[in-house]
């Protein structure tokens, strides 16, 4: 009995000794029966408590093992490019001959970034005033009946899968651009034109947020200055919600950048250089959809495919990053 | 221009802007159902598809959709539960938690075209599971967990604190209050995110192309035997879904009629996406009015 014990079970005597409140039945707490092994011990309560929370945390564990796994599965794969095949890595940002399969030389991937960010910030300056539009309606001009309407309209464009989107582009976007502009239709302005309609409601959610965090004192005060209402919008709640409208259009960025299919399916699949908005081209996403069946695991083309898919990925971070930053600047 | 012009011009702009998304919306849903409900007929539903001719069905695509969405919330429900659980009751304000915090919401903004590269290089190459539905459904899972673990927390911090200290009052151990009294609250909540997360899920394409594969195997649905390779419950068999094939009678064209098919997969898809969303908000009422005592807001 460790000396902790000892004393425990002196207290106990002596409480027990001491006991004076005459209807409690000592018989069944005297001294010898007192289980100090049990009153010591953990009650149920506890172990529960504690399985809950490990099994609770392990479920985290769970998710931070793999998102680690991801970055460094694509990290070790997108690299091998550059470390096992040698290419150099301006040369493979900065030069727009791609065709791996003929030698390192030709592992450049400028043309596919350009695409990329094109129509990624194209999307986006396209959807940002729609979605600036569609958010003051909701927060500053109508309520009740037209907002859940806009809202339930939003919820079904995200719910729409992206090939659905993509097939629609194909069927509907594309021919229209190829009787106007001529050529194949397939390019940076399809693609745009999809990727409006996907990120519009990402950006739209987000910015409507931003204006409901706005105090309603700011446009009250306004409003008692005589301003217009227009003139509250545009002075008063558009500042003050405009860290938050870049967060989301930086959101909406992300999820451009990121898409694959529907992009892949009417951006035509050339990596070539765009020189204008209806040539077809490629974004990192297209090529990766379409080509990673068709290389060897191990080769350069392969290897130069997963390069493209860590370039994705680092994209991704610096995005949230920069979602970061703004956040913290606020 | 005085103001008051400019104020009703800003007003009519904005109108406009909001007129024109309804109609791209209404455009939208309206190219889907006209071209695609029409051909959604009970022999297409039921009929396998053709790989070179008119006139196939999309029969294995609709049960390897549904398999897959059931495969993935049985293996990410769990997690999720178990991850919003933690972020939500346990975890304090130190950096380990924003860490984690960070984490999930990189995963969730990662392109599903890498969470589906890394499923096919972790899966398919290196644990040589080939194309195969359980690959896929992991995929899935990876592509699902943030978003469901973000929603059950959300639904999970929606019950007052009160009803915390209630149980806490009458002894019962934190765990025991999360069990008994949080996670029935939190309930309508939970189910309608794991319902919007499941019409993510049926939809989504990039992550299972290079996962599930882009062909099926000849299926027998009276073989109940999981793992006798033509069984429709082998997880080990490649599946292709409704949104791939899409994708893939698209890309590569070689039926005839890839227009109707994929009209019709289409409309098939948007009409399920609909009935969860539409679903999720009836049944999350639903419950919320029967399970708790608190009226719908």
């Amino acid at each position: 009995m460790s000396k902790h014990e000892q004393d425990l079970q002196k207290v106990v005597d002596q409480a027990i000794a001491q006991q004076k409140v005459p209807h409690v039945k000592f018989k069944k707490i005297d001294p010898e029966s007192v289980d100090l092994a049990r009153l010591t011990s953990q009650s149920k309560e506890t172990r529960q408590e504690r399985w809950g929370k490990g099994l609770t945390f392990l479920a985290i564990v769970v998710i931070a093992i793999l998102i680690v796994a991801i970055i460094g599965f694509v990290g070790v794969h997108g690299l091998a490019t550059f470390v096992n095949n040698k290419v150099n890595i301006f040369h493979f940002l900065f030069t727009s001959s791609w065709n791996p399969s003929a030698g390192k030389d030709h592992v450049g991937a400028a043309a596919m970034l350009v695409t990329s960010f094109a129509v990624t910030l194209l999307a986006a300056l396209l959807a940002t005033p729609f979605a600036i539009a569609i958010a003051l309606f909701m927060t500053e001009y109508e309520s009740g009946k037209q907002t859940r309407l806009l809202q339930s309209v939003m919820e079904l464009l995200v719910g729409i899968p992206s090939v659905v989107y993509g097939f629609l582009g194909l069927t509907v976007i594309v021919p229209v651009i190829r009787t106007i502009f001529g050529g194949t239709g397939f390019g940076i302005l399809a693609a745009t034109l999809i990727l409006f309609i996907m990120v519009l409601p990402t950006i739209t959610s987000l910015t409507v947020d931003a204006f409901k965090v706005v105090p309603k004192d700011l446009r009250q005060s306004s409003a008692a200055l005589g301003a217009t209402r227009w003139q509250t919008i545009y002075h008063v709640v558009l500042r003050a919600a405009r860290p938050r409208i870049l967060t989301a259009i930086i959101f909406g960025m992300a999820r451009a950048f990121g898409e694959a299919l529907a992009v892949q399916m009417v951006i035509g699949n050339a990596v070539l250089m765009p020189y204008n908005l209806v040539s077809p081209a490629a974004t990192l996403t297209s090529q990766l959809t379409s080509q990673m069946g068709n290389t060897v695991m191990g080769t350069l083309p392969n290897n130069a495919l997963w390069s493209l898919a860590l370039l994705l990925l680092i994209m991704s971070l610096v995005f949230n990053f920069l979602v970061r930053l703004i956040g913290k600047k606020r | 221009m005085n103001s008051k012009k400019v104020d009703r011009i800003a007003t009519g702009v904005i109108y406009l802007l909001v007129a024109i998304v309804i109609l791209i919306l209404v455009g939208i849903l309206g190219n889907i159902l006209i071209a695609g409900v029409p051909h959604l007929s009970w022999h297409f539903l039921t009929s396998i598809s053709s790989s070179f001719e008119a006139g196939g069905g999309i029969r294995d695509q609709l049960f390897n959709s549904l398999y897959l969405l059931v495969l993935t919330l049985v293996i990410s429900l769990p997690i999720a539960l178990g991850a919003a659980i933690y972020l939500a009751e346990y975890a304090q304000d130190t950096w380990v938690t924003r860490l984690i915090r960070t984490t999930i919401e990189i995963l969730s903004s990662l392109p599903s075209i890498v969470v589906g590269l890394f499923g096919y290089l972790l899966f398919v190459v290196q644990f040589g599971l080939g194309f195969s539905i359980i690959a896929g459904a992991l995929a899935l899972t990876f592509f699902n967990l943030p978003i469901l673990t973000s929603n059950i927390e959300q639904a999970i911090n929606g019950v007052p604190q009160t009803q915390r200290e209630a149980g806490w009052a009458l002894g019962l151990s934190n765990w025991k209050t999360i069990r008994g009294i949080v996670l029935p609250a939190a309930l309508p909540g939970i189910i309608t995110g794991v319902i919007l997360s499941a019409g993510r899920v049926f939809g989504e394409a990039a992550a299972l192309i290079y996962t599930a594969g882009q062909s099926g195997s000849t299926v027998d649905y009276s073989n109940w035997n999981m793992f006798s390779p033509t069984s429709f419950l082998n997880v080990m068999r490649p599946a292709e879904t409704l949104a791939v094939h899409i994708w893939k009678v698209n890309t590569e064209g070689i039926i005839p009629d890839v227009n109707l098919v994929s009209a019709a997969t289409s409309a098939l898809l948007v009409i399920v996406v609909i009935i969860f969303n539409f679903g999720a908000r009836f049944l999350g009422n639903w419950l919320y009015k029967h399970l708790t005592a608190a009226k719908v807001k």
